[in-house]
């Protein structure tokens, strides 16, 4: 898939780090000067100080690696095939994180705001059911894994043909 | 021989993150997997009860219960993601 994506043009990826990321000049490389795109849509997901009725003080992701890079490229190319979208970037963090601290960067570049609206919403729909992420939390009654959500399983349902 | 990786909660719970194990000749799917595995008592027989949520993956491929397990294979077994 990764010829494919250099034999278009394209230069999607998807990213697993420890290091935090910069909104701006991901989005700047995203757009990469390509006069063409008029529109980009972005999501950040964020660590929040609440979680189920408990003040949270460090948030641990963790992550399945050689699976997470293969799940979240095909989450990519899915969203290729069912919109019109130059380019998409995934950025996921793991480790230890803190409240307010980023999580996630989902971007899609495209010539109107529909398809990347629509493809930016899937593709953050489809990891967090698909991805192979796990988050865990440190409340003042010790730590605990978080549970996956049937919200989140509604979500992605919508998406499905 | 095939390698087994448990991840996040699972891993916990069943207190070991990776094994080299040699399965029986019967043993050649997902489904057989858990069943031979919950075979084990305790916290195996615990978490890999029927009708407990556990994903499966085989050579970094999501599985469902009737995916074939082979010789060399990598399987991950894992509870729902939580991630984004």
């Amino acid at each position: 898939m990764h010829e494919r994506d250099q034999r278009e043009g394209m230069a999607m990826s998807a990213r697993v780090q420890v290091e935090d990321f910069d909104v701006a000049h991901e989005i700047s490389q995203l757009r990469a000067g390509n006069a063409k795109v008029g529109a980009v849509a972005a999501f950040i997901g964020l660590v929040r100080d609440l979680n189920d009725a408990a003040a949270i003080s460090t948030l641990t992701l963790e992550h399945y690696p050689g699976m997470t890079e293969k799940a979240l490229a095909g989450i990519i190319a899915e969203a290729k095939q069912r919109w019109e979208v130059f380019d998409a970037l995934i950025v996921h963090r793991v480790g230890k994180l803190e409240p307010a601290d980023q999580i996630v960067l989902v971007a899609v570049s495209s010539a109107h705001r529909g398809d990347a609206f629509a493809a930016c919403e899937f593709i953050m729909d489809y990891l967090k059911t698909k991805a192979p992420f796990w988050k865990k939390e440190d409340t003042p009654a010790g730590e605990r894994w978080v549970e996956a959500r049937a919200s989140d399983d509604d979500a992605a349902a919508r998406w499905q043909r | 021989m095939i390698h087994l990786v448990y991840l996040a909660r699972l891993r916990d719970a069943l207190g070991t993150a990776a094994e080299s194990v040699d399965l029986p000749r019967e043993v050649s799917t997902v489904r057989a997997l858990l069943a031979w595995l919950a075979q084990r008592g305790g916290a195996w027989t615990q978490e890999l009860a029927p009708g407990r949520a556990v994903r499966v993956a085989v050579n970094h491929d999501v599985a469902r219960a009737d995916t074939p397990i082979r010789a060399g294979d990598e399987v991950a077994l894992f509870p729902p993601v939580t991630g984004g």
